[in-house]
């Protein structure tokens, strides 16, 4: 089911779907998706927007397997997303996260922080060296690799992040605020790194963010409040 | 390589409580070896005794302790003649004291035990053995305490003894004793036969038919053999169940400070796994990565403990007071079992922090600080 007056830009098939979900927390005090229908499909950039609380970050944390619905369907490439049973090969294998905060392990190397997501999923060694190098040559880190998380600027930290959700060729990238912690240069020059990575990628990305001017570069924008989607607008 | 070093990493950002965990495993490890080595070592020691130039030993069924066992006085003559016996020798065990020291090992035995023939005799002369009944031989750490020599007078127990031999053997128990004629110790602790009968077999296999005789002739006693009776003895398995369990108390504390260093390494990384996990980390690799953690601290521990349980029963051994008495030498099982018991103890530890670290929800974790 798809919301009335959500447009679909490309005729891809379709990668993210949600169906009348319902989210809460603390046992139903605080109802955060209140029927939320969305669907993106195959390569489209989407841009959530919304105030903080508005469920843009639960949606997001719904389509990764890290929470569950109260209510509703929620499913990734037609297959629905259950904790228990398809987990690990979505997060291995069809999607990439990347956080507001980077969440690197700061006593790793950014090679090695990169690489986490190579090592759970037994990649071998040598395939995940050169896709590493590769991601690490379109981001500009090629000369940093060895270093300490430490030892990286801000910028430097976010695109380490994303290189390391991208690391196993995931075709869905969900970034939940990736430019919220940096300033207003780096952030714009990170998030055409990731709009760059998402097109040459072929990667579906749905992302959170406040910052409407980047969001309006997406494919479609969409706005959240009171637990819905409510204007879809095409950027 | 990554997965290890993100085990490593762990350790050494916290590196005084790793430190803490592998001095607990290594000193309970210590205690461990220490312990158990010093009382098979004794227990070795004392079944040496038994065994000396002997098979066989005879005494009292269902008795808890050798000490309480009587003998017959005819049986060792007897059983002597049997032809499948080569020798058959009566000893009589007893304890005495002496001024300062209360207990003194008492060997009563014949002139023709292996125990006089082929001890080194460091003074005296084994012929003059047994020609008088007030006469002992000590052995030659108990000459050395009693401060005698041939020729003197002790005071043993109730009695006076001259002192007619002194000699040396490797056996801390027999060096710090005192032998004397079967006949006056029997006199000296009441008692008118011997505790057992130590028999030499002229062929091992008839062992079996040696065994039978016993319990047809002399339904009272039992025939044991030597390593039979080692394994059997109550006492000597009270003192292995002692040594164990004191050993194993000293682990369980080691185990305990494992799973207390393990819980908090779990609690400060939440966030960190919660990461690991949103990178596809499986339930299996989290617990891998404790396990992993928990394992490295137990066997550097281990080997840590191992270097310093060597080190004390070399340091023991070389104790003059103690010279004798510690059989130091160490026994690849007991090693093993040390090392494996540490190693256990140290996945045990993690168990529970595992556990905790399966069930973290990365979504909840994220948002720890």
């Amino acid at each position: 089911m798809t919301s009335p007056g959500i447009a679909i830009k490309n005729s891809g098939a379709v990668v993210l779907r949600a169906q009348d979900v319902w989210k809460s927390y603390d046992d139903g005090a605080i109802a955060v998706l209140r029927g939320v229908d969305f669907e993106a499909r195959a390569g489209e950039t989407v841009a959530l927007c919304g105030p903080s609380g508005c469920g843009k970050s639960t949606l997001l944390h719904l389509f990764g397997g890290l929470d569950e619905p109260d209510r509703g369907h929620v499913s990734v490439n037609n297959v629905a997303v259950n904790r228990h049973r398809n987990l690990l090969r979505l997060l291995r294998h069809e999607i990439g996260f990347v956080f507001q905060l980077h969440n690197l392990i700061p006593d790793l190397t950014l090679e090695e922080n990169c690489m986490i997501p190579a090592v759970a999923a037994g990649t071998d060694k040598h395939v995940a060296r050169e896709r590493l190098h590769e991601l690490a040559e379109r981001t500009g880190l090629e000369h940093r690799l060895g270093h300490r998380i430490q030892k990286l600027s801000g910028g430097e930290r976010q695109r380490t992040a994303l290189c390391r959700a991208l690391m196993n060729r995931p075709k869905i990238l969900l970034a939940d605020e990736p430019t919220g912690s940096l300033d207003e240069k780096t952030s714009a020059t990170v998030f055409d790194l990731l709009l760059d990575v998402a097109a040459n990628e072929g990667v579906t990305l749905l992302m959170a963010t406040h910052d409407r001017g980047l969001a309006e570069r997406c494919d479609r924008l969409l706005e959240m409040h009171d637990g819905r989607i409510h204007e879809p607008r095409r950027a | 390589m990554i997965f290890l070093k993100l085990i490593v990493t762990n350790l050494r950002r916290h590196r005084i409580r790793s430190f803490i965990s592998v001095a607990g495993i290594a000193f309970s490890v210590a205690a461990m070896l220490t312990v158990v080595t010093i009382l098979q070592g004794a227990i070795g020691m004392f079944s040496n005794i038994l065994s000396s130039d002997s098979q066989i030993i005879v005494f009292e069924r269902n008795v808890s302790d050798l000490f309480f066992s009587n003998v017959p006085p005819s049986v060792s003559a007897q059983v002597a003649q049997w032809p499948m016996v080569q020798h058959a020798d009566p000893v009589l065990f007893g304890i005495v004291s002496s001024a300062d020291h209360p207990i003194i090992t008492c060997f009563g035995v014949t002139a023709e035990d292996a125990r006089i023939r082929k001890a080194t005799w460091l003074a005296g002369d084994r012929g003059s053995f047994a020609q008088h009944p007030d006469d002992v031989v000590l052995g030659a750490r108990a000459a050395e305490f009693l401060n005698a020599g041939v020729g003197s007078d002790v005071p043993i127990g109730h009695g006076v003894f001259h002192v007619i031999g002194i000699l040396k053997t490797a056996n801390g128990f027999e060096d710090g004793g005192v032998f004397m004629p079967i006949v006056a110790a029997q006199s000296f602790f009441h008692k008118d036969g011997s505790s057992v009968i130590t028999v030499k077999l002229r062929s091992k296999d008839d062992t079996a038919a040696f065994k039978q005789m016993v319990r047809e002739h002399y339904p009272s006693l039992i025939a044991l053999e030597d390593a039979e009776f080692s394994r059997s003895y109550s006492q000597f398995k009270i003192l292995k169940a002692t040594a164990w369990a004191v050993g194993g108390c000293g682990l369980l504390l080691g185990g305990l400070g494992v799973a207390n260093t393990m819980i908090m390494s779990v609690f400060t990384r939440i966030r960190e796994i919660a990461i690991l996990r949103v990178n596809g980390f499986s339930n299996t690799q989290i617990a891998a990565m404790i396990f992993g953690e928990s394992s490295i601290v137990s066997v550097f521990g281990a080997f840590v403990g191992l270097g310093i349980g060597i080190g004390i029963l070399f340091a023991l051994k070389h104790v003059p007071a103690l010279d004798g008495y510690v059989d130091a030498t160490l026994r690849p099982l007991i090693l093993l079992i040390v090392v494996v018991l540490a190693f256990l103890t140290g996945v045990a530890g993690a168990l529970y922090p595992a556990l905790y670290a399966m069930r973290i929800r990365a979504v909840e974790a994220l948002r720890f600080e």
